[in-house]
């Protein structure tokens, strides 16, 4: 479903943030992306919508090349790839209701959407994926008045209104506390499990990749250190992935 | 050795220090000279003096004035005393305020004493001798103490002997009535009134003109635009077309639909109806959703419609603006009193139609140049790079032809050269080389920064813009449409673009960028980024600034006035110059009142609204 082929990102600069990286991600998968921070795991899940732009190689989704896309063929691949962020990003003036709708922009003819106009059944849409990640009754409230946890459940909901073939989620628990992590984590699960979505999530703990992934990927310096079940990530696995000084925590 | 080189370092240090010093006081010391500090004339007496009577005059603004009725007191009084020394003695009545002179006759340049008796207490007011011409002559001041007493010296005029009695008179001014408006508080009021609207329209038309400015001018929103060599080539060589294009077919339009212009029903039903197909038509070519790629034909079909719409919508604005303008002229007659609504109505109909050609030639060149761009990224995805290579050499050395044309044409505009081998040959030419060069250099599918020049553009126009002053631009505006308010509102309009352009874009460039990317990962387009993502973050920043902007344009405007833009500036720089500092300081008050409340008022909005 999407094939990710010698994919190498070089900033400006001469930063090698991605080292000729390949793998493939089956449907239905839950891939974990591990490593340090700075090795590569935010470019490599913004280079395969193109939020950043590979320097070479290929993203190959459903037989097409992501990074040969122009701008209408990116808009379409962009509209069935869900994201989530660590800071949430959600425009924190507007409404709740308004950020889940954005993820309808995609879908939305640009001319309507001027207006801020969408249609009956997109608003619907919206409530729903509210309902469904519990937050129904903030649909009205301004974004920066929900708190952390309650702003990564809307950008859910917000990826959700994509109708994704695959979720990228940067680190989505990083900037919350254990039990809100676990909690988002599961709402994760939950749409991995029974909406089939494909999901590829960067983490910092291997205890939430044990818990939730069914495979892990691993970075170091943009190199791709690791593929398997997160299982067979044992102490040897873990020092070349965090390097010879790092300790085991969780 | 290291503790050598440290004192070595510390005296060049202090040298340095030192160095600086003098250098500074010689600066300043130049700064004295040049701006003439001279602060022997602050202590000068005359001038002391002349302050002084000016801020005691600024400091009693002429806003209210009573009416007032004179009574003259007077004494009969002889000059020269008769010969016969027959002189009439008159009874005062103690009860009545009268004055008295010392004695009853004399000579003139004679001095003699005057007094008053049961005057109005606390008053001051001339003393005069009453000729037997009529004419009078002022002699003196009196003021009145607590009891109404007053006493003054007088020297008699020189006058021809008259036998008769002539009279000596002190006059009491009494103001009688409630306090009645100056008239230099009346026309002040007018022209606070049209300072604070040349204001408002400046800061409204701004305001409206420099938002899209600003999100061009804004780095974080055009850095990442990039296009190919092929359609950069091809944007330079259809925008002028297009627009040229566009140019010719709206006045060819406006020549069409101008017979129509005489009857109000017909223009109103003409705007229904192509108000309705465009509207239709847009419907049509913009599905609001598209799930599958749509086939070719479907495309064209859609390309069509809009085409369409985008026809029926420039007939549609044609055809709004004779109709406002029809009924603001019919209105203005009927309102009356408030005809004002029927001019306004007009004006903003004659305004459409005035910016009919530049809106259309706009849009022809931004669809050519959409055009254009899908041709360029077919071209580019099909042919292989050699070929590619030949096409952009081709396409760039025409489209360095065109832009150096086009400024050649500008600049020969302003300098009339009236030779076609250096306004039009030359610039071909050389455009033509550096196009060639530039894409024989150029790899062929490497992007170009396209936006960052644009956006580079802009900002050099909007700072070269900001940085003439609005009092200069004034006297532009002034010889283009005259003296007046419309002069200043178009100088200051224009200033508040530059000024207002640059401030949002800085806000544009401020904000957080995690929103852009989640909505541009949604597969939001440019716009739909713009509207979902930057407007809301930025709508507190761009209020705040609006209203500090109008404040700006309020203060302005009140000196605007000095070069003919209208406002309270004229008379206040007629005051001055006539010397009458009250009623210029009932301007100045106007103007603090005006600017004070502006800043109340500005800063309850910002609190309620950000």
């Amino acid at each position: 479903m999407l094939e990710i082929i010698n994919l190498t990102k070089v900033y400006e600069g001469n930063v090698q943030a991605l080292d000729n990286v390949s793998f493939n991600v089956q449907p239905g998968e839950f891939l974990a992306v591990i490593g340090l921070s700075g090795s590569g795991k935010s470019t490599l899940l913004r280079c395969i919508n193109r939020l950043v732009e590979p320097t070479n190689g290929e993203v190959i989704w459903d037989g097409v090349d992501v990074t040969k896309a122009g701008p209408d063929e990116l808009r379409r691949i962009r509209r069935q790839i869900g994201m989530i962020f660590q800071h949430f990003n959600l425009v924190e003036r507007s409404k709740v209701l308004t950020n889940v709708l954005a993820g309808r922009l995609g879908y939305t003819n640009p001319a309507m959407s001027l207006v801020n106009r969408f249609s009956k059944s997109d608003v619907e849409m919206a409530y729903k994926q509210l309902e469904r990640v519990g937050i129904t009754d903030q649909a009205n409230k301004r974004a920066d008045e929900l708190s952390g946890g309650q702003q990564q459940r809307v950008s859910i909901a917000r990826a959700m209104m994509q109708n994704p073939k695959i979720i990228l989620a940067d680190e989505p628990v990083a900037s919350l506390d254990p039990v809100l992590a676990h909690s988002i984590m599961q709402y994760l699960e939950k749409i991995n499990k029974e909406d089939g979505v494909t999901i590829i999530c960067s983490l910092h703990f291997l205890d939430l990749v044990h818990r939730y992934a069914n495979r892990a990927i691993a970075l170091n310096a943009g190199v791709l250190m690791f593929d398997g079940a997160p299982k067979e990530i044992d102490d040897g696995k873990f020092k070349e992935i965090y390097g010879k000084e790092a300790e085991r925590v969780g | 050795m290291r503790c050598d080189l440290k004192k070595k370092s510390s005296i060049l240090k202090s040298l340095r220090t030192g160095l600086l010093i003098a250098i500074s006081i010689i600066v300043f010391a130049y700064a004295f000279q040049v701006t003439n500090v001279n602060f022997e004339t602050t202590r000068s007496e005359v001038r002391i003096t002349q302050l002084t009577r000016v801020l005691r005059a600024l400091a009693k603004p002429e806003l209210v004035k009573y009416d007032t009725t004179e009574e003259e007191i007077s004494t009969p009084f002889y000059l020269p005393c008769p010969e016969n020394n027959e002189i009439e003695e008159i009874e005062k009545n103690a009860n009545e305020a009268y004055i008295q002179t010392s004695v009853i006759c004399a000579s003139p340049k004679e001095t003699i004493t005057v007094e008053g008796f049961n005057m109005p207490a606390n008053i001051k007011g001339p003393v005069n001798f009453l000729a037997a011409s009529g004419v009078k002559r002022q002699l003196a001041n009196f003021e009145t103490n607590s009891e109404g007493y007053f006493t003054v010296d007088v020297v008699i005029p020189t006058r021809q002997p008259v036998a008769e009695a002539q009279y000596i008179t002190a006059t009491i001014r009494t103001t009688t009535g409630l306090p009645k408006w100056t008239e230099t508080a009346k026309a002040t009021w007018d022209k606070i009134i049209e300072t604070v609207f040349i204001a408002l329209l400046a800061t409204t038309i701004g305001t409206a003109a420099s938002i899209p400015i600003s999100f061009i001018a804004a780095r974080n929103l055009m850095k990442d635009s990039t296009s190919t060599p092929t359609s950069t080539a091809l944007n330079i060589i259809g925008f002028p077309i297009g627009a040229y294009l566009g140019y010719i077919f709206s006045k060819w339009v406006i020549d069409l639909l101008s017979p129509l212009e005489k009857n109000v029903f017909v223009t109103l039903i003409g705007l229904i109806i192509s108000g309705l197909i465009a509207y239709l038509s847009l419907r049509k070519g913009l599905p609001s959703e598209d799930i599958k790629k749509p086939s070719t034909s479907v495309r064209i079909q859609r390309f069509i419609f809009i085409f369409i719409a985008g026809l029926m919508t420039i007939i549609s604005i044609i055809l709004f603006g004779e109709f406002t303008k029809l009924i603001g002229n019919a209105l203005e007659n009927i309102l009356g009193p408030i005809g004002f609504l029927g001019y306004a109505l007009f004006q903003i109909g004659d305004i459409t139609l005035m910016l009919v050609p530049a809106i259309t030639a706009i849009a022809f060149g931004g669809v050519v140049v959409s055009l254009f761009n899908k041709v360029g990224l077919s071209l580019q995805d099909n042919l292989n790079t050699k070929i590619l290579k030949i096409i952009n050499i081709l396409l760039s050395t025409i489209a360095g032809a065109i832009l150096f044309a086009l400024v050649m044409a500008v600049i020969n505009w302003f300098y009339q050269f009236n030779n076609p081998r250096i306004s039009l040959y030359y610039p071909v030419l050389i455009g033509g080389f550096a196009g060639f060069i530039l894409a024989v250099i150029a790899k062929p599918k490497h992007p170009l920064p396209t936006g960052f020049i644009i956006y580079t553009v802009t900002r050099t126009i909007l700072n070269a813009l900001r940085s003439i002053e609005p009092l200069v631009m004034a006297i532009i505006a002034v010889i283009w449409v005259g003296i007046g308010p419309f002069a200043g509102s178009l100088a200051l309009a224009l200033h508040t673009i530059a000024a207002l352009a640059k401030l949002y874009s800085e806000q544009v460039e401020s904000i957080d960028d995690g929103p852009l990317e989640a909505i541009h990962a949604t597969g939001a387009n440019k716009l739909q980024t713009i509207v979902f993502a930057v407007i809301p973050q930025i709508i507190p920043p761009y209020i705040s600034f609006t209203m500090y902007r109008w404040d700006i344009n309020v203060r302005m405007s009140t000196i605007i006035g000095f070069v003919g833009g209208g406002g309270i500036g004229f008379l206040l720089q007629q005051n001055i110059n006539l010397l009458s500092y009250r009623a210029a300081s009932v301007q100045m008050l106007a103007i603090a009142v005006v600017v004070a409340s502006m800043d109340y008022v500005s800063s309850k909005i910002r609190e309620r609204i950000v």
